[in-house]
C-alpha cells in the first residue's frame, strides 16, 4: 500500500508541476489542483498508514497511538482541502476576468511573440 | 484583562462579519465601523505591548502571555501565544491599518465591491498569524490573509492588476502547498504543531529523523521566504505591489514582514541554540539569500522609471536587508533588525501614500480610477467632493517634504530613523571584537551600497517629479490624505527622538527570541508530556 500510495502522489506532483509550468491559465489552474491533491494524500499519509485501525479511540481501551490511527493529520487534511478549494475557486474567477479583460488565456496577458 | 490577548482577532472578524450585511450603498457607515475597529485594535493592541513589556501588570510572568482556546489544555488546544515580538507587529499592524483606512476614505474605497471587509479580514488574518503559537494554526490565518490581500490586490480591477494579480495568487496557491508539505512533514516526525512544544522536541530526534524534520522546514521556510521576496522567490512582488492600489499596497506592504516575522519566531524557536545538532540551521542561506536580495533590490531600485515600482522595489532591500541581518544569528544584530523593521515598515507605507498623492498631479493612474468609479456608479461623488474638498495650500510643499523624508528613511541616512536603524546593525557587527569575517564585510558594503543606491533613484525621481516637470497640475489632496502620511512620518520621527527606550524594547524582544526559554516555558505546562502518546488519553 506504501508504494500505491507513494507513487500516486509522486505520479500527481509530477504532473501537478509540469501543468503549472505551462502558458496556458487552465493548465495552471489544473496544475494546482492536481498538487493540491497530491499535498493532501501527503498530509494524510505523515499519520502512517494503517488498515483496520480505529478511527480514534476504542471502547474500553487506553488511548495509545499504536493502536489508533492518528485523528491530527485527518484534521489538517479536512481543513486544507476547504482552504484549497476556496483558494482555487478564487483563482478560477480570476482567470476568467483576465481572459475577458486580456482577451488571451496567456499567463502573461498576451501571446508569445515569435 | 486576559481575554484582551484575542481582541485583535475578535474586533476586525466582528467588524468585517457586520459590514458584510450592511449594504454596498450605506459606505459612510461602514467606513464609520472600520475607522472604529481600526482605533480599538490600535488601542488593545497598545495595552498588549505595554503588557508584554511588563509595563503594566507587572510580574515577571508578564511577559509571555498564553491564551488557550476554549479553554483546553496547553498541549491539546490551540494556543495564542503573546510576546515583546507579537506584541510589536501588532502595534505595528494597527498603525499601518488605521492610516491606509484613513487614507482610502477619500478615494479608495469607492474603487470597487467590499473594500471595507476585505480591509478588516486583512487585518484579522495578519493580527492572528502574529499571535498564534500553532504551526497549522499560521497556515489558516495565513491563508485567511491572503485571501483578503488577493482581494485587496485586486481591488479597483483594470487590465494591470488582473495581470498582476493572477501571478500573485498562483506563486502564493503554490507556497501554501509547500507550507502544508513542510507542516505536515514536521508534524509526522515530531509529533506535534505547538511550536514552543517542538522547540523542546528537535533535540531529542534521531539522526535519521532530523535530517527530515531540517528539510520540512527548509519546505516550510521557502513558502515564508517567498512572501518576504528573498531573491529568486521575489520576482512577483514589485510588479503585484505596482499594480495594486494605494491603499492596499499600503497594508500589503507588511505582508512580506509576515514572511520575516515566521522566519524569525520559528527560525529561532526550533534551531536556536538548545537544538543540538541542528542549531543554526539554515543561517548561511538567510544570510546568503538576504544579500544576494539586497542586490537584486538596489539593481531593481536603480533600473525603475515608475515611482510604485521604486517602492516595491524597496520592499525587497528591506526584506533583505531583515533577513541578512537575522541570518547573522546575533542577538544584538536582531535588535537592530527589528528597529529597522519597524521604521521600514512605516516608511514604506509612508512612501506609497506620498506616490499616490504625487502621480495624481501626473495623471498617471488617475484615469483607471477615473474608469473604475464610473463602473460602479458614484455619480454623487462631484458634489461630494466639492464639500469635503478640503483642498490644502502648498499641496506641493507638504508632499515634497513627505517625498524627501520617505527618502531619507529608506536610504538610511541621518538625521530620521533609517540611519538609527542602519547603524544598530552595523556596530555590532564591527563591534565583536577580533575577526570581522568576510559574510559581515559583504553586509556592511550591501547595507551601505543599497542606501546609496536608493538615495541615487529617489534623487533622480525627486528631481524628476518636484522640479523637471513644472507643467503638472498641483493635485487636489485632501486633509484626510495627508494625516496619514503625516502620522506615519511623524511616528518615525517619534523613534528617532525616542530611540534610546524603543531600542532596550527591541534589545530585550532579540534577548528573548534568542533564548526562548520563557516562551516554551509559559506555552508547555511544567511537567512536560513525556511522550506522544500521552495526547491520546482521554
Amino acid at each position: 500500500m506504501e508504494l500505491i500510495l507513494a507513487l500516486g502522489i509522486g505520479v500527481l506532483t509530477g504532473s501537478g508541476v509540469w501543468l503549472l509550468l505551462r502558458p496556458r491559465t487552465f493548465q495552471v489552474i489544473i496544475g494546482l489542483s492536481l498538487l493540491s491533491y497530491a499535498v493532501n494524500l501527503f498530509i494524510f499519509s505523515t499519520g502512517g498508514l494503517r488498515t483496520g485501525a480505529a478511527p480514534v479511540l476504542e471502547k474500553g481501551m487506553a488511548g495509545d497511538l499504536a493502536l489508533h490511527a492518528d485523528p491530527v493529520p485527518q484534521a489538517l487534511v479536512l481543513t486544507a482541502i476547504v482552504i484549497g478549494f476556496a483558494t482555487t475557486a478564487l483563482f478560477l474567477v480570476l482567470l476568467l476576468a483576465a481572459r475577458g479583460l486580456t482577451g488571451t488565456d496567456h499567463v502573461d496577458g498576451k501571446e508569445q511573440e515569435r | 484583562m486576559d481575554h484582551l490577548t484575542i481582541a485583535p482577532i475578535v474586533i476586525p472578524l466582528l467588524a468585517g462579519t457586520l459590514m458584510l450585511l450592511i449594504g454596498e450603498r450605506r459606505r459612510p457607515l461602514k467606513a464609520a465601523f472600520g475607522m472604529t475597529s481600526a482605533l480599538l485594535q490600535l488601542a488593545s493592541a497598545l495595552l498588549l505591548l505595554l503588557l508584554a513589556d511588563g509595563a503594566i501588570g507587572g510580574t515577571d510572568e508578564a511577559a509571555v502571555r498564553v491564551y488557550r482556546l476554549g479553554d483546553w489544555p496547553s498541549l491539546f488546544g490551540i494556543v495564542l501565544v503573546l510576546d515583546r515580538l507579537s506584541a510589536l507587529i501588532l502595534v505595528l499592524t494597527a498603525v499601518l491599518g488605521l492610516a491606509a483606512l484613513t487614507f482610502s476614505l477619500a478615494h479608495w474605497q469607492r474603487a470597487g465591491a467590499h473594500f471595507h471587509p476585505l480591509f478588516q479580514f486583512q487585518l484579522m488574518g495578519l493580527n492572528g498569524a502574529f499571535l498564534t503559537g500553532d504551526l497549522f494554526n499560521l497556515f489558516v490565518f495565513f491563508e485567511v490573509m491572503l485571501a483578503a490581500s488577493y482581494g485587496l490586490a485586486l481591488h479597483g480591477s483594470g487590465i494591470a492588476r488582473v495581470r498582476a494579480g493572477l501571478h500573485y495568487v498562483a506563486i502564493n496557491l503554490v507556497a501554501s502547498l509547500l507550507f502544508l508539505i513542510g507542516v505536515s512533514m514536521i508534524y509526522g516526525l515530531a509529533g506535534t504543531l505547538n511550536m514552543a512544544d517542538l522547540a523542546g522536541r528537535i533535540a531529542g530526534l534521531r539522526t535519521e529523523d532530523r535530517a527530515l524534520v531540517e528539510v520540512g522546514a527548509a519546505i516550510l521556510g521557502i513558502a515564508f521566504l517567498i512572501k518576504a521576496g528573498m531573491w529568486p522567490l521575489g520576482f512577483w512582488l514589485p510588479t503585484t505591489y505596482a499594480a495594486a492600489g494605494t491603499a492596499s499596497a499600503a497594508i500589503i506592504s507588511i505582508l512580506s514582514k509576515v514572511g520575516i516575522y515566521a522566519v524569525l519566531r520559528l527560525w529561532l524557536l526550533m534551531f536556536g541554540e538548545s537544538a543540538g545538532d541542528s542549531a543554526g540551521f539554515g543561517g548561511a542561506w538567510l544570510m546568503i539569500g538576504g544579500l544576494l536580495t539586497i542586490a537584486f533590490g538596489s539593481l531593481a531600485v536603480l533600473a525603475t522609471q515608475n515611482m510604485a515600482r521604486l517602492a516595491g522595489a524597496s520592499v525587497l532591500v528591506s526584506s533583505g536587508t531583515l533577513l541578512a541581518a537575522i541570518g547573522t544569528g546575533q542577538v544584538a544584530v536582531t535588535g537592530g533588525a527589528l528597529f529597522y523593521l519597524t521604521s521600514s515598515v512605516l516608511a514604506i507605507a509612508a512612501f506609497f501614500l506620498v506616490i499616490e498623492l504625487i502621480e495624481r498631479g501626473r495623471e498617471v493612474g488617475a484615469d483607471v480610477l477615473a474608469v473604475t468609479r464610473e463602473a460602479f456608479g458614484d455619480d454623487e461623488d462631484a458634489d461630494e467632493e466639492e464639500e469635503m474638498g478640503l483642498a490644502i495650500p502648498g499641496t506641493m510643499a507638504v508632499l515634497g517634504m513627505g517625498f524627501i523624508s520617505c527618502a531619507l528613511l529608506l536610504a538610511g541616512l541621518p538625521p530620521l530613523s533609517g540611519f538609527l536603524a542602519k547603524f544598530a546593525m552595523l556596530a555590532p557587527l564591527l563591534g565583536s571584537g577580533d575577526g570581522v569575517s568576510a559574510t559581515t564585510w559583504a553586509l556592511l558594503a550591501a547595507l551601505i551600497l543599497s542606501g546609496l543606491a536608493t538615495v541615487i533613484a529617489m534623487t533622480r525621481t525627486g528631481i524628476d517629479v518636484f522640479w523637471a516637470s513644472p507643467a503638472a497640475q498641483v493635485p487636489r489632496v485632501q486633509v484626510s490624505e495627508v494625516v496619514p502620511i503625516v502620522l506615519l512620518l511623524a511616528l518615525c520621527l517619534a523613534l528617532t527622538i525616542q530611540a534610546g527606550p524603543v531600542m532596550r524594547y527591541m534589545e530585550a524582544t532579540a534577548q528573548s527570541l534568542h533564548a526562548p526559554r520563557d516562551y516554551v516555558r509559559s506555552v508547555v505546562p511544567a511537567p512536560r508530556a513525556p511522550e506522544r502518546a500521552e495526547k491520546g488519553r482521554p
